[in-house]
């Protein structure tokens, strides 16, 4: 199970918009290299990155296999309520990961 | 020297040999992708910033980020954003839906360039305007094209 690593404010104030940095664990394999005994690899990557806050969709991201290894994401929340963050990677193989924490909005 | 030729002539045929199986994108290609996208409707440049080094060392993680300029209110906002280019084996890198809680139409990744060519990201608004930027960059080394060690 890949850990993912979420880099959020804990308190943020009112109508703030915060800053939000991911990492996670994956090899994101491209489906098209070949391997040491010359057939290609499967295409093994994550391809949705789901955010929520509060409840409702901060955004929806589809990647393809030109992403990197080992997604790296920054967005940016809106924070008008406080509430859970809410993160989750699905993918290919049937990965999944997911990631909540709670911030508050003074 | 004289087994350092035979590699390199053995690693060239290697690279020769793959070049079918790569049936990269192209120009046209990622036009059709941007056209499955945008349709039939008018796409104007500007109110994107795409920010990528021109010059990159490492086509396996290559620093981009992307920005909309929009107020991210409920009336004008990005819904949108895309990701294209020319000569990856496939032409999408990604693609982002902007919801309600969305602070700005901003957003920062690494991504993976096989060959020197030009990345272009398109923005879909709330109003239904499409909007695109597009950047040249130059790649060393590239990503995707080659195997394992």
């Amino acid at each position: 199970m890949a850990a993912p690593l979420v880099n959020a404010p804990k308190r943020v104030r009112r109508g703030e918009v915060f800053e939000v940095r991911t990492l996670i664990s994956h090899p994101m394999e491209t489906g098209f290299r070949p391997g040491t005994n010359g057939t290609i690899i499967p295409r093994d990557i994550i391809e949705h990155v789901r955010c929520r806050f509060a409840g409702e969709t901060v955004l929806d991201m589809a990647l393809s296999p030109a992403v990197s290894a080992n997604p790296y994401l920054v967005f940016y929340v809106r924070a008008d309520a406080g509430g859970a963050l809410e993160m989750e990677w699905t993918g290919d193989k049937g990965f999944s990961a997911s990631y909540s924490t709670a911030i508050v909005v003074e | 020297m004289n087994v350092g030729c035979t590699r390199r002539a053995f690693a060239g045929g290697f690279a020769v040999a793959l070049l079918p199986l790569a049936a990269n994108a192209t120009p046209e290609t990622m036009r059709e992708a941007i056209r499955e996208v945008t349709g039939d409707r008018a796409v104007r440049g500007g109110r994107i910033v795409l920010d990528i080094q021109p010059l990159i060392d490492n086509g396996n993680t290559v620093p981009m980020r992307v920005r909309v300029e929009s107020a991210m209110t409920d009336g004008d906002r990005v819904t949108a954003l895309h990701v294209f280019n020319e000569k990856n084996p496939q032409p999408h890198v990604l693609s982002v839906r902007f919801g309600p809680r969305a602070g700005r139409a901003e957003i920062a990744t690494r991504i993976k360039l096989a060959d020197t060519q030009k990345v272009v990201a398109v923005a879909e608004m709330s109003d239904g305007s499409l909007w695109t930027a597009g950047i040249d960059v130059i790649v060393t080394i590239a990503a995707c094209i080659e195997g394992l060690e």
